[in-house]
């Protein structure tokens, strides 16, 4: 008997709330004390084809889905065929046998534990609606898990209106029962609650992280267009507008949410966008107008996998170089990338006072894996953060002897930042090189002294940089290898560690979180003594190599790479990590 | 009180001699004085083209963005903070062209900012290529042979996307150009005014004197400007005769108004320390 070591695949067409019924499921195990992560998987389309979320619950610290899955709750054939190869010998399958005829040559393998459950029959008999049979599968497990039931039904209730929720918590109950009684204790895995359940943590989407870290930052103007994945933080923001008096405004285009942002952060309103990859080409030469201006932004860039539209509502990170480059010119900016949930809060936070502070637009890199995937994490805390507005001016009115100049020359590149509407200051700027009234200019001293001023910024920047964890080593003291990587890889790199670990292979993990400006001097002191070093990410060219070739002139010794739109199984990994050592 | 005097700036103006930008420039000054604007409250935003230099003409608070982006950006600036009063410039190929795609939007929204579109129906900071409103058959060096496809008609396209203040002036004729740049600033909610702006050097078809020769003032035609349909009638006039003036305007809740939990609150003004997401962070557990 394996206990508290599970992981669940619920799968079926688009539009049977696969998400939903996986992370209630997940939810449910997490308030038993366990550690949880949920994925889903979907295909850009909203009815019928192939979704399924995996949820995985284990009674150690976990970081990523897994290889194999334990149990398959199958509300339709379809998920059978595709996911059998995936379960484990003595691994279960839920499914109602009264609506899906299983033949053996179906599953080609008799190691498996079949239980069927009349989902339908359950949901017909409760007259609800047809979306209900995935909580009848849900009790269906909770019992063969031998898992509390009640806590499930605690989930249930906090998710759903009071008679929605009723009415699901009899369909668990039916399904349940039905399990004990057909089914009893003859699967193989367990779930029980831990001591770790009186802890409170919180569950959610890398979306939801970074549209609470920018609420918690002040955010009040939000503008977007919605694409996949990005899409999930205008979700999150658009209900909370009136609770935290925002202005949160669906664009005619990512261009028009872009220059929403400028204006709104020109008129001294912390403002952000969030988009994917398409979305980001549009604001490209927005992006370049802030640069010029010196208006702050901040933009999430939720990577999927391209060229164009790519794979639409899969994960990728092809989009490294493109975040560090885009726009035309010259000139500073932040390019962040958080490895998981927390992260994306904490970090979001801090982009909003890299970006005031600078006056320079602040790119979080993340992708659809980072941004929809359910992590777990602690509940974030106002003592780790703090708001940093930079050299605004909130007064009502501007008193000094010196004319205001928006783009005045200082000793380190930034200016006063004036909103417009105070008093005894004229706050002009151009997308034009400019003087430091912000006249547009072609002088050659002039521009040159802007060019200048503007990268004065970048070196302070820097500096500054050295207060922030740029790049975080995780591992034993002593590596033979050192594994670098930035974003979502970092999920499964430290789930092959572990699995590396337990083979006694002493192998360390540099996540680097800052990639513009690279944090040089962070990279360095861990690669001087690193014995072989080894890039893993989610692309076809290996961005983050030809960064450490630019930046340190060092050439890493591997490349582990996969851009299939998937994100790596930890197993796999270990096993390609084992390869090159 | 802002004065002419205060109003000015030290950039040269580098606009042709006798351009129609300096009929709306002069027209737009006025306006400020005659309504008492300060300087300090009112924010203006161009795009890309001769019109986007205005903002180095007027001493008031600047935007010059990028090319066909003058209304999202002015839309930003309006909507983070009400208090302003917000005026965007764009060209006929900024606004009509490069930036159409916000032209509708922007419209229908009824944020409270006013556009003024400098229609001198041609290219002229790249010297002189064919825009959306150019006549059909206008030659220039991008048509060699001709604009082949008929010019853009804004004044109806305003008034088919629910536009509240829809009208058109003349540079030619600073006096009517003020009054009805006035009337807009004046106007709750967006307000439009497209004006026939002769580029001396680039548009050898619509002269002064070509304009001059057809416009006429709608007012002196007692044209009731509450009625949509007449007013969309209108729009569609073109040839001897073409209308100047107020083509339509109606009182509708703005964009903002729509947002009653930020009513006339600067989103500029409001704490950014000390936000409880305590409640959120509860609902996820």
């Amino acid at each position: 008997m394996i206990v508290n070591k599970i992981s669940v695949l619920i799968g079926g067409e688009a539009g049977a709330g696969i998400t939903r019924s996986g992370f209630l499921f997940a939810k449910a195990c997490l308030r038993g004390g366990l550690h949880v992560f949920g994925a889903n998987d979907y295909q850009s389309l909203i009815r019928g084809g192939h979704n399924f979320y995996i949820a995985r619950a284990d009674a150690e610290e976990i970081y990523s889905q897994a290889d194999t899955i334990n149990l398959l709750l199958a509300l339709n054939k379809e998920t059978i065929l595709l996911h059998k190869d995936e379960l484990v010998p003595n691994g279960g399958i839920i499914y109602d046998g009264e609506e899906i005829a299983l033949k053996d040559e179906d599953l080609n393998r008799d190691d498996l534990k079949l239980y069927s459950i009349p989902l339908r029959g359950v949901v017909k008999e409760l007259e609800g609606n047809l979306i209900m049979e995935n909580t009848v599968a849900l009790g269906a497990t909770v019992s063969l898990l031998d898992y509390d039931l009640d806590v499930f039904n605690g989930v249930l209730r906090d998710t759903f209106k009071p008679k929605v929720a009723e009415l699901n918590v009899k369909a668990a109950k039916m399904g349940y029962e039905y399990a004990r009684e057909h089914y009893g204790e003859s699967f193989a895995y367990r779930l029980t609650k831990t001591d770790e359940s009186r802890k409170r943590k919180i569950f959610l989407t890398g979306n939801e992280a970074v549209g609470l870290g920018a609420i918690q930052a002040g955010c009040k103007f939000y503008a977007a267009y919605p694409m996949t994945p990005a899409t999930g933080v205008l979700h999150f923001m658009a209900p909370l507008d009136r609770k935290y008096d925002m202005i949160v405004i669906h664009t005619e285009s990512e261009i028009a949410a872009i220059n929403m942002v400028a204006g709104a952060f020109f008129a001294g309103t912390r403002a952000m966008t969030a988009t994917s990859g398409g979305g980001f080409c549009l604001m490209s030469e927005c992006l370049g107008m802030m640069g010029m201006t010196e208006t702050p932004a901040v933009i999430m860039l939720a990577q999927r996998p391209g060229p164009s539209t790519g794979l639409p509502t899969y994960s990728g990170q092809g989009d490294l170089r493109f975040a560090i480059h885009a726009s035309q010119g010259e000139f500073p900016r932040v390019v962040v990338a958080p490895g998981d949930v927390e992260e994306c809060f904490y970090e979001t936070v801090d982009a909003f006072n890299l970006a005031e502070k600078f006056q320079i637009p602040v790119i979080i890199i993340t992708d659809k894996y980072l941004v929809e995937s359910h992590g777990v994490a602690e509940p974030f805390g106002k003592n780790r953060i703090g708001i940093d507005r930079g050299l605004l001016l909130t007064e009502d009115e501007y008193v000094s002897e010196e004319e205001y100049k928006r783009h005045k020359f200082t000793d380190d590149g930034v200016s006063l930042r004036a909103m417009p509407g105070m008093k005894g200051a004229i706050v002009r700027t151009s997308a034009n090189e400019h003087d430091e009234h912000g006249y547009t200019t072609d002088d050659p001293e002039l521009t040159t002294k802007m060019g200048d001023k503007r990268f004065k910024k970048l070196d302070v920047l820097i500096k500054e940089l050295e207060n922030y964890e740029t790049a975080k080593l995780y591992g034993p003291k002593e590596a033979d290898a050192t594994i670098l990587g930035w974003g979502s890889t970092k999920g499964p790199i430290r789930e092959a560690m572990k699995l590396l670990s337990k083979e006694e292979l002493k192998i360390d993990y540099l996540q680097i979180i800052y990639l513009s400006p690279f944090p040089v001097a962070s990279v360095q002191r861990i690669l001087k003594s690193a014995r072989k070093t080894i890039v893993v990410e989610n692309n076809k060219t290996s961005q983050l190599s030809s960064l450490i070739r630019e930046h340190l002139l060092i050439t890493v010794d591997h490349e582990i790479l996969q851009y299939n739109g998937r994100p790596f199984n930890p197993g796999e990994l270990s096993q390609r990590i084992k390869d090159v050592l | 009180m802002v004065t002419l005097e205060d109003l000015k700036t030290p950039a040269k103006n580098t606009w042709c001699p006798g351009c129609g930008n300096f009929g709306i420039l002069m027209s737009f000054k006025r306006a400020l004085i005659q309504l008492g604007f300060e300087r300090d409250q009112v924010v203006i935003v161009s795009g890309i083209g001769c019109h986007g230099k205005i903002v180095n003409y007027v001493n008031v608070n600047g935007f010059h963005g990028i090319h066909g982006r003058v209304l999202p950006l002015a839309t930003g600036i309006k909507l983070a903070n009400p208090n302003l009063t917000v005026v965007g410039f764009a060209g006929d190929a900024d606004c009509y062209d490069e930036g159409w795609g916000h032209f509708s939007h922007a419209i229908r929204r009824n944020v409270d900012i006013t556009l003024i579109v400098h229609n001198n129906m041609v290219l002229g900071l790249t010297t002189g290529q064919t825009t959306a409103t150019s006549q059909k058959g206008f030659k220039t060096k991008s048509t060699p042979f001709g604009s082949i496809p008929p010019m853009l008609n804004p004044i109806a396209h305003a008034l088919v996307s629910n536009g509240t203040f829809v009208a058109r002036g003349f540079a030619g004729d600073t006096m009517h150009l003020n009054g009805l740049m006035v009337e807009a600033i004046k106007h709750r909610g967006f307000a439009f005014i497209d004006v026939f702006q002769p580029c001396v050097t680039f548009n050898y078809l619509n002269t002064y004197d070509w304009f001059k020769e057809r416009v006429y003032k709608l007012e002196e035609e007692k044209h009731d400007y509450t009625d949509r349909q007449c007013a969309l009638e209108k729009s569609f006039e073109w040839g001897d005769r073409i209308p100047i003036g107020l083509f339509y305007k109606e009182e509708e809740p703005t964009y903002r108004d729509g947002l009653s939990h930020v009513k006339g609150m600067a989103l500029t003004k409001l704490p950014t320390e000390n936000v409880d997401i305590t409640p959120l962070l509860e609902s996820m557990m």
